[in-house]
């Protein structure tokens, strides 16, 4: 009898045993989720959690941002450039049920710039939209069948397609949003590799495999996205194991992570620029000696070693290197105050002069400690004679004034959207950005650049585009507008038992192809 | 005393109209546009106009304020800048994490720090004493933000006895009723969830518990000191009570009023958000998201979340204030101080 009894015992530990618990991985990250409605949202937290509940027309290939098919199949541009047709994928469903089909493209992405579309007004309304110019792009989406549809634009323009890959064209389930109207980014439906299930606010997202999903099935059950906003602790959390990967480590964290037996660490130079404004309309930044002595005084490399901790590459030029058309044949100016210094004196400023160098109240992806880059670069130009002063406002105050050119040096950056480079270059270089308010703060004006630039636009072929793009990187640097500073890296940690997840440049959080090895 | 309550209660409504305007201009003269704040360095001119006007900033401020309260008469907070979703419910989500970890923290304040409190004074001038007042100048002193990290990695690094952050595993799930975990988890009679949400609460509850403790610790023990030197404390000795009864039943309830206002006051502090503990531990409570509503220029949710502290913190002041009737009949029948 006590025999049987312990074999019951043995038996009933063996299934439990067996019995397969959800494979769960937990990401824990700085901060929550502000909504799930791809169109509306505009921060990072929010969007990565939206990369694995919806799916694009098109996608960028892991690690680069070339693109690549997704719900379209194929695509086709008519030969004036300005029709775009998309066969669209079949046998997909939404997470409710409902099918993919054109209809459904054509609501997600008319709701946001057709007038009279019943949800077009939203409060806040659809920022993305209008801030990567797809107004003034898309003149109208048609639905041709029911698996096609054709995008017209009102001029040709090749950075389109890349957008389409962007969050903020993620397609949405027309019944759902009609259903749930105002709380549809809080009960979100895609035809992504994974489903909402529930939203904690301020704690968790979890999500779950999508069983029917189209694509490659998902490796893990359970995606949970965590918010832990100290970020000792969420290191903490991963090192005792309540967590299975992070992001944004404070370099600080970097030496813990590498020497750690169970941890992996992931970098990659981001698609963002730090960089030093010389405001062009005030004097002397209007002279090109000036703006060149400036750029030989900066000690980037020192920058990055103590600022960032080796989180960053000096930038050379405006676009960073994971970038196509980057251009490696630009040396930049090297650090040499002894050159500085000749120059400045050549431009008839030997004992020097004085200014303000303006820094950011907080701190941003490419710059977290923008009031120490102050310190330093105005250590730097000290050095070659010039007396800059720091300036700081309260963030919006700042945006506002650096808009208006009220200063004459100014620090600030940009965080990449789409992968191209005319969102770098025509965003914040062309002369058409020094209209109020100016995202061009160097208020450079050069037609050459305008025109090398607005060339790019309208061709689609892209190596002619790589072309442009670099003959346009050798006039920004000819000009020395700015002083480009840094790429800070971005970053992340998983347990060695987490594989499949690569980092891409655009910052998105794929985790389709991850897996979880059990630890036996 | 229905009536005295009631008089309270309706004399909130003034203040309360009073904290809404006061608010509102308040954030309305800082400076920082939401809608450039919002919009970051994508900003244009035409954006920032556009989205004003979507957010209704673009009208003068009178009228604002006007639409606002017409939308407070129907208990409409409105919705948030940020995340387009009601103020009242995003408020709802967050409140109860931070009334559980609020009540928690008090509780083991009250328990801990009247005993300490009682112990020190009635034994006074002993060793006990000047540990227990010792230990409470500590916690007043400690930096909540240090003191939380060394108990993190005391607790559950190095000994691994409590969980680092969080109100549940991940791997638990409590159907939502009230939004307190233990009660929801009782509810759903659920012991596992009870007693992980209970683990949850212990850490974070010991941080923010420290400060009330030890204020509550050293207020016990002044109040109690000047208790015993009266003449009838003398009688109940002279009668021959034993200790026990002379300080716990004539001493300690007349010694109590000074603690009462002392633990009515850090509750109200506590339920304001407690900033630092909740971002240690990724507690999902108000203070920390009210703290990101102000950085982000979200009036509206900034104006709701004021509002529902300061009604908090009035309600604790009348529930405190009922408490002193209760305890000294003078008050209640309107003799005395």
């Amino acid at each position: 009898m006590r025999m049987f009894v312990v074999l019951l015992i043995l038996l009933s530990t063996l299934i439990a045993c067996v019995e397969e618990r959800p494979r769960t991985l937990v990401f824990g990250r700085g901060g929550d989720t502000v909504g799930l409605d791809p169109a509306l949202e505009t921060d990072g937290e929010s969007f990565k959690v939206c990369d694995n509940i919806y799916d694009n027309l098109v996608t960028f290939q892991p690690g680069t941002t070339e693109l690549a098919p997704g719900l379209a199949e194929a695509w086709k541009v008519s030969e004036d450039l300005r029709t775009w047709t998309f066969q669209l994928r079949k046998n997909v469903r939404f997470h409710d049920g409902t099918p993919f089909n054109a209809d459904a493209v054509v609501f997600s992405l008319a709701r946001q710039f057709r007038s009279d579309h019943p949800f077009h007004r939203v409060e806040g309304a659809y920022q993305y939209w209008n801030s990567m110019s797809m107004s003034d792009v898309v003149s109208d989406v048609k639905r041709v069948d029911d698996h096609t549809v054709a995008i017209e634009l009102s001029r040709p323009n090749a950075p389109f397609l890349s957008n389409l890959a962007m969050n903020f064209c993620g397609i949405v389930s027309p019944s759902a949003v009609r259903k749930h109207g105002a709380d549809f980014p809080r009960r979100p439906v895609g035809t992504g590799p994974f489903r909402f299930v529930q939203w904690i606010k301020d704690d968790r997202v979890v999500l779950e495999r999508f069983a029917d999903y189209w694509g490659d099935a998902p490796q893990i059950d359970r995606l949970i996205f965590r918010s832990i906003p100290e970020n000792s602790v969420r290191l903490i959390a991963l090192i005792q194991g309540s967590i299975d990967g992070m992001d944004h480590l404070v370099p600080d964290f970097i030496p813990n992570i590498e020497g750690h037996p169970e941890l992996r660490l992931l970098t990659q130079p981001g698609m963002n620029v730090g960089y030093l404004a010389m405001n062009m309309d005030r004097a002397p930044f209007h002279l090109i000696k000036v703006r060149r002595a400036v750029n030989h005084a900066i000690n980037k490399q020192a920058l990055v070693d103590n600022l960032y901790q080796g989180l960053a590459l000096p930038a050379v030029n405006p676009i960073p290197p994971s970038m196509w058309s980057y251009h490696e044949g630009i040396d930049g100016y090297a650090y040499d105050p002894e050159r500085a210094r000749e120059l400045l004196e050549d431009a008839g400023y030997a004992d020097g002069f004085k200014t303000t160098l303006w820094a950011m109240p907080v701190p941003r992806p490419y710059m977290p400690q923008p009031r120490k880059i102050a310190q330093a670069i105005q250590a730097d130009l000290q050095a070659v004679g010039i007396e800059a002063e720091i300036v700081s406002y309260e963030w919006g105050t700042y945006l506002d004034k650096v808009s208006r050119g009220q200063h004459d040096m100014a620090l600030l950056g940009w965080t990449g959207d789409n992968g191209d480079p005319d969102n770098f270059l025509y965003v914040l270089l062309d002369k058409s950005a020094t209209q109020h308010p100016a995202n061009n703060i160097a208020f450079y004006r050069s037609d050459e650049l305008h025109d090398v630039l607005v060339q790019a636009q309208r061709e689609v072929d892209v190596d002619v585009r790589t072309g442009l793009y670099r003959k346009a990187q050798e006039i920004v640097f000819h000009d020395a507008p700015w002083a480009p500073l840094v790429h800070a890296a971005q970053t992340a940690a998983f347990k060695k038992t987490v594989t499949g997840f690569t980092l891409h440049p655009t910052g998105s959080k794929w985790f389709q192809h991850v897996r979880i090895e059990q630890a036996d | 005393m229905g009536v005295y309550i009631l008089k309270r209660l309706l004399l909130l409504v003034p203040m309360l109209l009073g904290i809404v305007v006061l608010v509102f201009l308040m954030i309305h003269f800082v400076p920082g546009d939401p809608a450039q704040v919002m919009l970051g360095e994508r900003a244009n001119a035409e954006q920032v106009a556009e989205l004003r006007k979507q957010l209704g900033l673009d009208r003068d401020l009178h009228v604002q304020l006007g639409l606002y309260l017409a939308g407070l008469l129907q208990g409409d907070l409105g919705r948030s800048f940020k995340s387009h979703a009601k103020v009242s419910s995003e408020l709802l989500a967050r409140f109860p994490a931070t009334l559980e970890l609020t009540l928690t923290s008090m509780l083991l304040a009250c328990g801990f720090g009247i005993l300490a409190g009682v112990v020190s004074a009635s034994r006074k001038g002993s060793v006990m004493d000047y540990l227990g007042m010792t230990a409470s100048l500590a916690g007043l002193s400690m930096p909540i933000f240090w003191l939380g990290l060394m108990v993190i990695l005391l607790m559950s690094v190095f000994l691994g006895l409590f969980p680092v952050s969080g109100r549940l595993s991940t791997h638990l799930f409590i159907p939502e009723v009230t939004g307190l975990y233990l009660i929801d988890s009782l509810l759903a009679w659920d012991w596992p969830a009870f007693g992980d949400a209970a683990w949850h609460l212990v850490l974070p509850g010991l941080t923010l518990g420290t400060v009330p403790m030890a204020v509550i610790a050293r207020m016990t023990r002044s109040s109690l000191l000047d208790v015993l030197k009266e003449d009838y404390v003398r009688t109940a000795w002279a009668k021959g009570l034993p200790e026990r009864i002379v300080i716990f039943r004539h001493a300690l309830k007349n010694a109590f009023i000074p603690v009462l206002t002392v633990i009515s006051l850090q509750f109200g502090f506590l339920l304001g958000g407690a900033v630092i503990t909740e971002t240690i531990f990724a507690w999902p409570g108000v203070g920390r998201w009210l703290l990101l509503a102000v950085y982000s220029r979200d009036f509206r949710a900034v104006q709701g979340g004021v509002l529902l502290v300061a009604l908090t913190f009035a309600l604790i002041n009348l529930v405190a204030d009922v408490m002193y009737a209760w305890l000294d009949p003078r008050i209640r029948h309107g003799r005395g101080t």
